[in-house]
Formats: structure tokens, C-alpha cells, sequence
């Protein structure tokens, strides 16, 4: 599962579906597009030949440097990454796929960049997805439940985002 | 025949003693602690519960699961911010008089989550009044005993109220001890090397 016959598959079954890959690695990924995400993953799940039937976990990556003197050195354009580990328990292979978007939606600092919620997929996204949510602020369309997990309900601000400010006080504790 | 240790022994005697004294005796010798962990100090605060450290010998082994019935709330462990309400309104529900233990790095200040932490309190003294502090990551039991010997030394040290006149104060306080250490400021401050023991005038 992990080589290029497999790349091809996934295009013959969603043409323009792969944005990027690289094989190499030592855990191989292959990025796909934020529109087709949730086809791709439920034909990963249910008919492609090694069935992913488990997501280990969801991770977000904010590239994003805030020293503005490192910043102007750095070859890539600030984004949000989104990572997910797959498993198949019958063919005993692994995969990862990535989701690339934009760290605000439509540059809006405020408006959280939005991708499609595999909730409906695996089971276990729905509370990996409501962590990354509240920790690096994605939101995921067609989330059952989408609310903070970890940080209190009333909390601001996602703390995982490079660009987090700590607030001065929370409810009259210092925190600062 | 060897005598009966106490049977019989306080028959024909008295034990004269204060009511200050009797209760102080008896407050300091139960101390119940309140069950409750928050992070890895919990594992060494029930270790010191357990037989190896054995915190029954001062009287605090009978952990209470209501704060109802706790004097002592041994706060162990990372105290977050969605923890902190919960920290606070526990210790209201305690009756008086109580007294907390702040153990560990953590409860102290912040600890190891102080520089980056986004989600931990810098010191649980911003959430309740803190009598002992016990530093470590975490203390071992031996300092988690040490400081309920320190919260036993409070109680011991404690007065029945009088007031000073109708009005006046009451004289129950302990003297505050200056943050240089002293209670009483010595009076030649050339003497002190370090610019923190001085005092701003
Ligand atoms: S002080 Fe250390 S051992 Fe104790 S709760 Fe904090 S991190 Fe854990």
C-alpha cells in the first residue's frame, strides 16, 4: 500500500484528488484536497483493497513562524496542516494522509478555516476532532458535537496556534 | 505481677490541662485530609497514605471523600484552569477551621507548565489561602509529612480568641514573619548583605 500503484487508484477514483506525495518518507503521505477529503476517506474505509478501518489520530500543524526575523528566511507560506493516521487491522498497513488549508479563512484573523468532519467515518474523530478544534481552532463541517473539549467552555483564543496570546486574567485568576 | 499499663492508673489522680491546650491536642492529632489528586503528586501523597510512610501515625490517614469532613485539603498536582472552580468551591464547602497543603512544583507555582503552560494555574495561592507549601516534582513523602508536621505546628500555635478591650483586636494572630525571614527586624541594617532583606524605607 505504500507505492505508486496506490497513487494511481486513489486518482482513477477521484481524479484530482491528490495534491502532493511523498513516498520517501519514512511514514509515506499523501496530501489530498480539502473538498474531496471525505469521499477519499470513506472509499479508503470501505472499498479500497486494504480497508483503513481504524484512525489512530488527528493532528493539526500551524506553520507559522512568529519571529519575524526567522520568518523571512523560511521557504514555505504560513498555512495549517492537517494530518491523519490511518490503519488497516485486516492487511496490517499504515497510511497518512494531509489535508493542507489556510490558517484564516479567507485571511480573516477570527474566521476559522473549515474542512469536512470524518466523523461519519470513524467514530473515534469525533472526540479527536473536537480536541483539534479547540486547541488549533479548525472547524470541521458535520461535526456532531463540535465544542471544546479540554479548555474550559468559555475559554478564548485556540492555545496550540503559534500566534497565541495568553489572556492577562481568567475569571480573576492571574495567568500571566 | 506486672501492672496494667492504663487500667486503673488515672483512678486516683488528675490531669490538669488547658481548654486551649486540649483542643489544640485534639484538632492536631485527627487532621482528616480530603481524598483528592489531580496530577502525578497524587501517586506520593498516597504513597504516603500507604503502609510504607504511614501518615496514620499523626493522625491524618482517615481521607475523607466529602469535604464535609475534612480539615486538611492536600492540594496535589497541576491545578488548571477548569480545575481551579472546583478547587475554590471544595474549599468553601470545608468547615472551619481548615488548612491547605500546596504540594509540589506545580501547586506552588506553576511548575514545570509555568513559562509555556496555556492551560495551568501559576500557583494555587490565586485560588485559596495556602498554610504549608511543599516544594518538588514531585515531594517525597517524607516532605509531604514534614509539612503536615508544619500544619500541626499552626494549629498548636493557635489561641482561643480574647479581645484586646470591648473593641480591640483580637489577639489571636501569629506574628508575620518580615520576607527577609526575620519576625522581628534586626536594628543595624548594615548588617544584612543582601538588597532583598532590607527594608525599603
Ligand atoms: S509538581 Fe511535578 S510531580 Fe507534582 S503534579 Fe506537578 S509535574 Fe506532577
Amino acid at each position: 500500500m505504500r507505492g505508486p500503484a496506490f497513487l494511481e487508484k486513489i486518482e482513477a477514483a477521484f481524479p484530482g484528488a491528490v495534491a502532493g506525495t511523498h513516498l520517501e518518507a519514512i511514514d509515506p503521505w499523501v496530501e489530498v484536497t480539502a473538498e474531496k477529503l471525505l469521499p477519499v476517506c470513506r472509499w479508503l474505509k470501505e472499498s479500497s483493497d486494504s480497508r483503513f478501518d481504524s484512525l489512530e489520530c488527528i493532528t493539526a500543524v500551524d506553520w507559522l513562524e512568529p519571529d519575524p526575523k526567522k520568518a523571512a528566511k523560511v521557504t514555505w507560506q504560513p498555512h495549517t496542516e492537517i494530518v491523519y493516521h490511518l490503519w488497516s487491522t485486516v492487511s496490517r498497513v499504515s497510511l497518512v494522509l494531509k489535508v493542507k488549508l489556510p490558517r484564516w479563512k479567507d485571511d480573516l484573523p477570527g474566521s476559522l478555516p473549515a474542512v469536512a468532519s470524518v466523523a461519519g467515518v470513524w467514530r473515534t474523530a469525533d472526540w479527536h476532532e473536537r480536541e483539534v478544534y479547540d486547541l488549533s481552532g479548525i472547524e470541521f463541517t458535520g461535526h456532531p458535537d463540535l465544542r471544546r473539549i479540554l479548555c474550559p467552555e468559555d475559554w478564548e483564543g485556540f492555545p496550540l496556534r503559534k500566534d497565541y496570546q495568553m489572556p492577562l486574567e481568567y475569571h480573576g485568576i492571574r495567568a500571566k | 505481677m506486672t501492672q496494667p499499663w492504663i487500667e486503673g492508673r488515672f483512678e486516683e489522680n488528675m490531669v490538669l490541662t488547658t481548654i486551649e491546650q486540649a483542643i489544640n491536642w485534639a484538632r492536631q492529632s485527627s487532621i482528616w485530609p480530603m481524598t483528592f489528586g489531580l496530577a502525578c503528586c497524587a501517586i506520593e501523597m498516597m504513597a504516603a497514605g500507604a503502609s510504607r510512610y504511614d501518615m496514620d501515625r499523626f493522625g491524618a490517614g482517615a481521607f475523607r471523600a466529602s469535604p464535609r469532613q475534612a480539615d486538611l485539603m492536600i492540594v496535589a498536582g497541576t491545578v488548571t484552569y477548569k480545575m481551579a472552580s472546583r478547587v475554590r468551591r471544595l474549599y468553601n464547602l470545608m468547615p472551619d477551621p481548615k488548612y491547605v497543603i500546596a504540594m509540589g512544583a506545580c501547586t506552588t507555582g506553576g511548575g514545570p507548565y509555568f513559562k509555556w503552560g496555556y492551560h495551568v494555574v501559576k500557583g494555587v495561592d490565586l485560588v485559596v489561602p495556602v498554610d504549608v507549601y511543599v516544594p518538588g516534582c514531585p515531594p517525597r513523602p517524607e516532605s509531604l509529612l514534614e509539612g503536615l508536621m508544619r500544619i500541626q505546628d499552626k494549629i498548636v500555635g493557635q489561641r482561643i480568641a480574647k479581645r484586646v478591650g470591648a473593641t480591640g483586636k483580637v489577639n489571636d494572630e501569629l506574628p508575620v514573619p518580615h520576607h527577609s525571614g526575620y519576625v522581628s527586624l534586626p536594628t543595624d541594617q548594615s548588617a544584612l548583605v543582601f538588597d532583598h532583606q532590607k527594608v525599603p524605607s
